[in-house]
């Protein structure tokens, strides 16, 4: 109990990272991870990208991704109409055998987003309780301004001022990154993955009709996954030059030393 | 001092996670969905579990107008009678053929397992019954989604008829291909899961399942089994053929 209630009190500036900011940090990282590398595992199975309720190979793309052997494959017989009347609708038989892992791969995404879910809500509980949000995260007032915004770019680019060493406080543009990660990048990608759910979005249709659609939130939960792949790479990139080892220990273990 | 209460924690959380496993696999009777013993089939069990407990068991999925219908790529098993086809039986290939040249005539559905009155039926005992035509969206595990039109017999009506067990949990499902599939009853009794023996207002095509094909609205397409011919309701949850989910690998509650 007292380590639990002392740990409220390290998030203070230069204190390092409090415990379940720590625990909670790897759980989620390796929650990405897996949904990164298993997302990817099932778009391959049909790298092609919609807007609007519903897309396939008959139908056009927005985009179409060249990331597997599925790409473009053309192996389909001659389309026949879908009415006897006419129209535009067609049907066509697929002659083609496509990559396709998605069974595991489906399952371990879900498996991962259960982690990412439950730590996440954990996460932005602990957050709001013990003010790590409202001190360390969200810009204070006035804070955010256009000049100071990139003032602190231009000087992080050109290296003028360190990483924080292992923990608030945190610089305005990596404040302004956290959010957006923690506020916006990862809820937007449970609610674009619920959106293209047919049982979800049964009972609640607005989740896919806010986005245009169940493609339009596959293609947006596309788009967001590779924004937070950038921020991954700066982020790890970040970590590197500002000392790999000691930023890892203070993520892992607690106190920068 | 501060990593020795890291382990700590660390430990707790994974003696946590293990023992909520651990409730999940003990909660698993042998009348559920089985887990396999295998983290990933724990996951779905979990997704299966919250998604009945937490989402309206009646919603229905949205149906769309006539001018939404759009072209639909024919996938899978896409002729029984064809050898070429990753999934072809040659006893029930050659009895696909024969049926299929005299226009499905001699096709019947056995219904049979836990009902009262097993048997079978024509397609046109089917017919009729009373028709339930809906447009809805058929979305693909592979990532495609499409709208069409199906119209069949709700498969309510068709157990119903054959006077449903009190302990029936499950419904069985096998086509002409070596696939299998199987839903909960809370699915099978769902106004929109329906035998379709039409679609876009015509026969239901060959490549899409003729002459009958199941379809399951609220879960992901390869839940909606085409060319049937036998329905088993059962008590308990069973391992089907060699094409079902269990044995090939993919979820059995799809999760989505």
């Amino acid at each position: 109990m007292s380590r639990a209630s002392s740990s409220q009190h390290t998030t203070s500036a230069g204190a390092g990272h409090s415990r379940w900011v720590r625990v909670t940090h790897w759980i989620v990282a390796a929650s990405v991870l897996t949904l990164a590398v298993s997302g990817f595992t099932i778009l391959m199975a049909h790298p092609r990208l919609y807007w609007g309720a519903v897309g396939n190979d008959l139908t056009p793309a927005l985009l179409e991704l060249p990331v597997s052997r599925n790409y473009r494959h053309g192996g389909w017989a001659v389309a026949t109409q879908s009415f006897p009347d006419g129209g535009s609708a067609v049907s066509a038989v697929r002659t083609y055998g496509i990559l396709n892992q998605d069974g595991w791969a489906r399952s371990l995404h879900f498996l991962a987003a259960w982690f990412l879910v439950v730590t996440g809500a954990a996460y932005l509980l602990a957050g709001i309780l013990t003010g790590h949000l409202r001190r360390d995260l969200v810009p204070r007032t006035g804070e955010l301004t256009r000049q100071r915004l990139w003032n602190d770019l231009t000087s992080r680019l050109q290296r003028k001022i360190r990483a924080a060493a292992g923990g608030p406080p945190y610089g305005l543009v990596q404040k302004c990154t956290y959010c957006a990660v923690v506020f916006l990048g990862l809820p937007l990608m449970v609610i674009t993955g619920m959106g293209m759910s047919p049982a979800i979005t049964a009972a609640y249709p607005w989740l896919c009709g806010m986005f245009g659609g169940s493609q339009s939130a596959r293609t947006i939960h596309f788009c967001v996954f590779a924004l937070l792949l950038l921020f991954m790479v700066v982020h790890v990139v970040m970590v590197a030059t500002s000392g790999f080892g000691r930023q890892m220990r203070a993520m892992t273990f607690g106190m920068p030393t | 001092m501060n990593s020795a209460g890291v382990i700590t924690s660390r430990r707790t959380l994974i003696t946590g996670l293990a023992s909520a496993g651990g409730l999940l696999l003990a909660g698993c009777s042998e009348t559920e969905p089985p887990t396999y013993g295998k983290v990933l089939r724990m996951g779905d069990l979990l997704t299966y579990r919250a998604q009945r407990l937490l989402l309206p068991t009646r919603s229905l999925a949205k149906e769309y107008s006539r001018s939404d219908i759009t072209s639909i790529p024919a996938i899978g098993t896409t002729d029984p009678a064809d050898p070429r086809q990753w999934a072809y039986n040659e006893r029930n290939g050659a009895l696909y053929q024969r049926l299929r040249s005299a226009q499905f005539a001699g096709w019947r559905l056995r219904v049979e397992g836990s009902v009262a009155r097993p048997g079978s039926y024509a397609l046109s005992d089917l017919q009729h019954f009373p028709a339930r035509t809906q447009i809805t969206k058929h979305t693909c595990e592979e990532g495609w989604s499409a709208i069409a039109e199906w119209t069949g017999v709700p498969l309510r009506t068709v157990l119903e008829a054959a006077g449903i067990r009190p302990s029936a949990r499950f419904v069985s499902f096998y086509a002409f291909d070596d696939a299998a599939e199987s839903i909960d009853m809370l699915d099978a009794l769902h106004p929109q899961t329906i035998l379709a023996y039409g679609m876009n207002g015509g026969d239901l095509p060959i490549a899409h399942g003729a002459p009958l094909r199941l379809r399951v609205e609220r879960q992901l397409g390869y839940k909606s089994l085409k060319f049937l011919h036998r329905i088993v309701v059962t008590d308990r949850f069973e391992d089907l053929g060699k094409l079902s989910e269990p044995r090939n690998g993919w979820a059995w509650y799809v999760g989505i």
